[in-house]
């Protein structure tokens, strides 16, 4: 009698030597194997068990809020993180900054030939633990294979949504004159320590991205105001934003411009941590213009501050928060700054890229 | 930071601003050029100017190196990366500088130029150490600060034979550049252009010495004090020319005490004179053709001499009709006195040079100052 | 022009190299244009190069200076 035929036997994907190639993007069973073996393993829930190309959910009750993000960050993996979990806080933070509850979350995956599949599953694993932690699931994604040379090892994008109370309206447009601004914490974590990797600077210093899901303290910080906030809208959180890209004094001059409103901020409030500031002197780059990736401002109104900011002092995420100036009347929108030193500047939009200088 | 933080103190800031403001006398006007492009950059950041009197103005000088490179210049290094396929190695202050055909190096890049961003001049040997089949050449700018370190490469690059390196010399001279001010017929005949003296450089001093700067105080009679970078140096030495001019004195003083001798750095001016020697004529963006005021490569260093490897021309190209920047340059004029600042010229987009780099006195003033020109209303 | 900033030097390695520390942050440059450069100093660093000494004694009669210009009677 003949041996039963083992039903299409295929080698598991080797994930400690093996290497993307161009047949885990052309659509057939090395694709299905890695989104099996890789993905869906990872990130572990019933919709991707379904093996569809997208998924059915339900939504909680509420205004939709949606919103995408591209991570083409390098290096790909940094202290304090790598590019699998920044890309899962950056859109939940995304989302939360309308105030709203992150649910679920697409991941789109841009592999370049050649890149290590125990990079690939580093990333993956590092997705998926801080999507679990942020308690959102990644529901459905895509997977294409670019040629070597066509790609930094691994471009994602993510894409979530969220539900936000009906009667929330928290958006750039709201900030008002003799508003507060807050801000959560230390600023130019995330950045100098991408730039520190690029510039040999990282013998003995401890710097770490901030890399965080921002949600969790943002409930915390709407908590005391959901009620007034219910009941007028002129009341509690205006404006939530993280500064990422461009740094605080980006975001400040982005809602500024948003609001028609101009800003009054001091410099002594704004925490910036000594091996920041030290980078950034050697360097010749303000600490204001530097990427966060786990901080945000909040723009509040007058007699609600000291109810936000106590809030965001009780979250661990937000135990550094400070208050760190007002929105004012200025039909030219700038950014004013009192210097720690005694005089006042402008803090102005970014021209181009900060780039280290000589000069 | 240590020797850095006291040196921002607040407190210590409204003390000296008090002196500053007891001793001017009132009937008179105070003109000082800061003339290092630190020194506009502190004056900006900590809003030194709040903290001065109204009867002392400070005037922002060429101390700008990429201010003062032609356009010229940066045209033949997009050349170099573009046809002759070198990697081409520079700060990253150069990056951005608008050149000739709407190109800058960042965009010479996007078109397939090998361009690399380097921190020091180490860097870039260190390019060509590890692509021996690549010709890398360091595109070389600054004053007499920056001078010091070129100089070492090459010396490093003929000892160790890396033949694939070589550098465009742009460095230029610090008193050259302020004997141009002084000679301009603003200052020097006409007098439209009072200057009352002169803040001397941070850095470029600590390498020159106070030495040099003696020559203006005795042949032009303006005293120069030398300061440091940090905004209470600043303020302090604005005190030491306020006195130095209520007493009637033309003297070179230092502030700068912890860092620039008499002397300044033999080492290294030595290193300079065996691989530099002075060029006869070199043109500055905004000034024009400067005697001796710049660096070529020696003779004995020619193999590392970019414009002899490949036989570059440098083309001379007029800055825009409407650009005021070497009026400027020369303090003769103020940004807004330009047809075109904040409008066509904005640190976006610069036309001239004064806009192109964060510590020219256009770009300083449009990030800084111009706020200050319009009434704003706290509410 | 011409950023720099004072550093302390915390290694010395061979051939002119050197680690120096500014608020946590190390970085390993150049003592090529220094001489008699010792473990404790404070140097004045620029594009990689250590261009100079700082001098402690005058670092503090300048910040004395400083206290003096804004305490004077007048």
């Amino acid at each position: 009698m003949n041996a039963p035929i083992k039903p299409g036997y295929v080698r598991p994907l080797d994930l400690k030597h093996g290497r993307i190639d161009m047949t885990h993007g052309g659509g057939g069973r090395a694709m299905k194997q890695l989104i099996e073996q890789l993905f869906a393993a990872a990130f572990d829930n019933e919709w991707l068990a379904q093996g569809n190309d997208m998924a059915r959910v339900v939504l909680p009750p509420g205004r939709v809020v949606m919103a995408t993000d591209s991570h083409v960050i390098t290096p790909l993996f940094f202290p304090g993180g790598d590019i699998g979990c920044l890309s899962v806080h950056g859109t939940v933070n995304d989302v939360a900054m309308a105030g709203a509850v992150p649910v679920y979350l697409a991941a789109s995956f841009i592999l370049e030939e050649g890149f290590p599949l125990d990079s690939l599953k580093r990333i993956v694993d590092s997705m998926a633990r801080a999507a679990r932690d942020a308690n959102v699931a990644i529901v459905t994604g895509d997977t294409k294979v670019v040629e070597q040379g066509k790609g930094d090892g691994v471009f994602i994008t993510t894409t979530g949504v969220g539900v936000v109370d009906e009667a929330f309206v928290i958006g750039g447009e709201r900030a008002r004159p003799g508003d507060a601004i807050l801000l959560s914490g230390f600023i130019g974590d995330h950045g100098m320590t991408i730039m520190s990797t690029r510039e040999s600077l990282a013998f003995g210093a401890d710097l770490q991205s901030d890399t965080a899901a921002l949600h969790g303290l943002v409930a915390a910080m709407l908590d005391p105001v959901r009620e007034a906030m219910r009941g007028d809208a002129g009341r509690g959180i205006h404006v939530l934003r993280d500064p990422t890209r461009g740094g605080l004094a980006t975001t400040l001059n982005e809602i500024a411009g948003q609001s028609g409103v101009g800003m009054l901020i001091e410099e002594g409030a704004i925490a910036v941590r000594p091996q920041v500031e030290a980078a950034c002197e050697f360097l010749g780059l303000d600490p204001l213009y530097v990427a966060n990736e786990g901080k945000l401002v909040a723009i509040v109104a007058a007699e609600d501050a000291e109810a936000v900011l106590a809030a965001m002092r009780a979250h661990p995420l937000g135990a550094d928060a400070a208050l760190i100036g007002t929105v004012t009347e200025d039909p030219h929108h700038f950014v004013q700054m009192a210097t720690r030193f005694g005089g006042r500047r402008v803090v102005d939009w970014l021209t181009g890229e900060q780039l280290p200088r000589i000069c | 930071m240590k020797y850095i933080d006291e040196f921002r103190d607040g407190e210590l800031a409204r003390g000296i601003a008090a002196q500053i403001a007891r001793e001017v006398r009132p009937d008179r006007r105070y003109q000082f050029m800061e003339f290092c492009g630190g020194h506009t950059h502190a004056i900006s950041r900590y809003g030194v100017t709040d903290l001065l009197p109204p009867q002392v103005k400070l005037i922002h000088g060429p101390g700008c190196p990429v201010c003062v490179l032609p356009i010229g210049r940066v045209d033949l290094a997009i050349r170099l990366a573009l046809e002759h396929k070198v990697t081409l190695a520079t700060y990253g202050d150069c990056l951005r500088v608008p050149a000739s055909d709407g190109l800058s190096l960042l965009k010479a890049k996007a078109r397939g130029a090998k361009i690399a961003m380097v921190y020091s001049a180490a860097d870039a040997l260190d390019l060509a150490r590890r692509q021996p089949e690549q010709q890398v050449v360091f595109f070389a700018i600054g004053f007499e600060t920056t001078t010091p370190p070129t100089a070492l490469v090459i010396k490093q690059a003929a000892a160790e034979g890396i033949a694939n390196f070589s550098v465009v010399c742009n460095h230029v001279l610090t008193p050259s550049a302020i004997t141009s001010i002084l000679e301009s017929p603003e200052v020097r005949s006409l007098g439209t252009v009072p200057l009352d003296g002169f803040i001397g450089p941070a850095h470029v001093s600590t390498v020159i010495g106070s030495r040099p700067y003696e020559h203006f105080a005795q042949e032009y009679a303006k005293p120069v004090v030398i300061a440091g970078f940090e905004p209470l140096d600043v303020m302090q030495a604005i005190l030491m020319l306020v006195r130095q001019v209520n007493d009637g004195r033309a003297e070179v003083e230092n502030e700068f005490t912890r860092a620039v001798t008499r002397d300044g750095n033999l080492k290294a001016q030595a290193l300079v004179s065996e691989v530099f020697e002075l060029r006869r004529s070199f043109e500055w963006r905004g000034l024009g053709d400067v005697p001796y005021s710049a660096l070529a490569i020696r003779e004995a260093y020619a193999a590392f001499d970019a414009e002899k490897k490949f036989a570059l021309e440098t083309r001379k190209v007029p800055d825009n009709k409407a650009c005021e920047c070497g009026a400027i340059l020369r303090g003769v004029k103020h940004p807004r006195d330009c047809r075109i600042f904040g409008t066509v010229c904005t640190p976006e987009n610069p036309i001239g040079s004064c806009m192109v780099s964060s510590e020219g006195a256009c770009a300083a003033h449009y990030t800084y100052g111009r706020f200050r020109e319009i009434a704003v209303q706290a509410a | 022009m011409c950023l720099a900033v004072p550093v302390r030097v915390v290694e010395l390695r061979g051939g002119d190299a050197a680690i120096v520390d500014l608020g946590g942050i190390r970085k390993e440059i150049s003592l090529a244009l220094v001489e008699d450069v010792a473990v404790g100093d404070y140097v004045i660093l620029h594009v990689g190069y250590a261009l100079t000494k700082l001098d402690p004694a005058e670092a503090e009669r300048t910040l004395a200076l400083f206290a003096e210009a804004g305490a004077a009677p007048q």
